[in-house]
């Protein structure tokens, strides 16, 4: 075998044989209201995978779900390898404790739609709190990580300003420097635009643009900026009403569907 | 009369004129204007400003007793600051065990805290003083301390107890998604509460905390009850030898609780400007 294809090989199992997340017959209800139905997954590392579909249909709880904010009511998510909510004990599978989750939870970032910065600090110690007090990191080396991180989302300039100060796409650039700093090896965007007035949104697509093309953590992006996904992802899902109804490559679910639900969809959203 | 005019009259500083009894005319009548526009400034004391002016008719030269009176009465000032510092920095650290035990998982705590905060909240501070001075000694057969110990414990618990709800309120108060925002940057329960959830409740407790702390300021005149020698206790010892004298007497009582009031009003008010800041809104 040559040398150039050994390479090859190597590239293809790093990057694409290696599944960091899996979602395994995942359901969740509230009380007697099923959101998600029976959700399968795969995320392989480093790839970019957009989750669009009607309002309610569940986007929001699946990626949820992954940051440990929802637990499942049944099924399996697996992260690099361990099971998210389960853990074995004797040889039989127990509900995860604190220490399990927080274990897997270090491979997980989130930026929300309400930026959710920490509006008692400044945006730099917004950046900094996190390595310092939970990956234990030193303070000196954070410092300067977090400034370059805040000059990659063009904040560089505003280290000592508090969230108050800051225009909603700028919160929402510090809020993307904030998780990134904890290097995750998946990070999950919720509808981080729609709550931003109009011509602050170029802003911010454009720093989540550079991490997808410069970055190769693996990205879940709820969205509803249909060219944008057709621009950074290499998977789309459609959901509607708790259930996966179809996948592919962007091109395939956004310019090619055959599925009716989904061309309405996007008919609707065209047209908007 | 001239010169008397052309003094500035200062209320707090009228052992200078010792000439004002043979003088009482003008310069008496002025100074007690001038008291009487300081009490009308304190309209929360105006039923007391009545009373004192029903006496005026022969006590309008009395400013001057009312200035003596004050080196008296601070002799208990020692004993009201230091109950008034030790309670509220029990009623405090009450508040926050009591408010964060009303949050745990723990049932047992939840409920046992709850029942100590109704007991405390529903029955009067008069009674529970009593309680620990008369009744508990006597029934259990221990002594909880001198009358001082007795006093800042009992305006603790109690003022702890209300306390409490503030702190817990305020806890709960702080936006979710601050809460959401720390579980995902994986802080701990405890990281989550110490740097993200109590910098920003405490904030908002600032301005309850410093009208209770005002209370508890006025609360500290019950330890007269149990013998402490606190201002109060001095204002009824010189009524008992100057009966006639108790409107002025408990005037210049109440003007100096109310300036003592004073810094925490302004504290509370530079507190409620800081907290603005620094709590999520959404
Ligand atoms: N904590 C909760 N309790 C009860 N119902 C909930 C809860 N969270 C979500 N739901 C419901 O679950 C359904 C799916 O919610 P989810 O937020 O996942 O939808 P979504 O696809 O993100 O919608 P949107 O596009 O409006 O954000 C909704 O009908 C919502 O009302
Ligand atoms: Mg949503």
């Amino acid at each position: 075998m040559s040398e150039q294809s050994v390479k090859d090989i190597e590239k293809i199992n790093t990057l694409n044989t290696e599944q960091i997340v899996k979602y395994r017959n995942v359901t969740k209800s509230f009380g007697d209201f099923h959101v998600l139905k029976g959700i399968n997954l795969d995320i392989y590392s480093g790839e970019k995978v957009a989750i669009i579909g009607p309002s309610g249909s569940g986007k929001t709880t699946i990626i949820r779900m992954l940051m440990t904010l929802e637990e499942p009511t049944s099924g399996d998510i697996i992260v690099d390898g361990k099971n998210l909510w389960k853990m074995k004990r004797n040889g039989t599978s127990i509900p995860a404790n604190e220490k399990h989750i927080s274990e897997l939870r270090g491979n997980i970032g989130m930026v929300f739609q309400h930026f959710n910065l920490f509006p008692h600090m400044t945006i730099l110690e917004n950046c900094m709190v996190a390595p310092i007090h939970v990956k234990k990191e030193d303070k000196k080396e954070v410092q300067e990580r977090s400034i370059q991180m805040l000059e990659r989302v063009g904040l560089g300039n505003k280290l000592n300003f508090y969230p108050s100060q800051l225009s909603g796409g700028q919160k929402q650039r510090v809020a993307m420097a904030r998780a990134l700093v904890m290097r995750p090896k998946i990070m999950l965007f919720d509808e981080v635009t729609s709550a931003l007035d109009p011509e602050l949104v170029g802003e911010v697509l454009e720093v989540i643009r550079d991490i997808a093309h410069n970055d190769d953590m693996a990205m879940i992006l709820v969205t509803h900026e249909m060219d944008f996904a057709l621009d950074v992802a290499d998977k789309v899902l459609f959901l509607d009403q708790g259930v996966i109804i179809e996948q592919g490559t962007a091109s395939e679910v956004l310019e090619h569907s055959k599925n009716e639900r989904v061309q309405a969809f996007l008919r609707r959203f065209r047209k908007i | 009369m001239g010169y008397v005019l052309k003094k500035s009259i200062d209320i707090f500083n009228v052992k200078l004129s010792k000439r004002e009894n043979s003088h009482s005319g003008l310069y008496g009548q002025r100074k007690y204007k001038l008291l009487k526009s300081l009490l009308q400034s304190i309209s929360r004391y105006n039923q007391v400003t009545i009373v004192y002016s029903s006496t005026s008719r022969k006590g309008m030269v009395n400013i001057s007793t009312a200035i003596e009176m004050i080196p008296q009465l601070t002799r208990g000032l020692a004993v009201t600051i230091s109950v008034l510092i030790a309670s509220a920095f029990i009623a405090y650290i009450v508040a926050f065990i009591a408010g964060l035990s009303k949050i745990s998982k723990s049932i047992l705590l939840r409920k046992f805290t709850g029942v100590y905060v109704e007991v405390f909240r529903g029955t009067s501070l008069i009674v529970q003083l009593f309680w620990l001075y008369y009744a508990i000694p006597m029934l259990f057969n221990i002594q909880l301390g001198s009358n001082w110990w007795i006093g800042v414990i009992a305006i603790g618990l109690n003022y702890g107890s209300y306390m409490s709800e503030v702190v817990r309120g305020s806890i709960l108060a702080v936006d979710k998604g601050q809460i959401e925002a720390s579980i995902a940057l994986n802080m701990t329960r405890y990281q989550r509460m110490r740097l993200v959830i109590l910098p920003q409740a405490i904030r908002m407790m600032i301005p309850d905390f410093g009208n209770y702390t005002i209370q508890i300021m006025k609360a500290t005149s019950l330890v007269s009850l149990i013998g402490m020698r606190d201002i109060l206790y001095y204002g009824d010892i010189m009524r008992s030898s100057n009966l006639s004298q108790a409107p002025l007497i408990y005037v210049v009582v109440l003007l100096m609780y109310f300036i003592l009031a004073l810094p925490f009003v302004w504290l509370t008010r530079k507190g409620e400007s800081i907290a603005k800041k620094g709590v999520a809104s959404q």
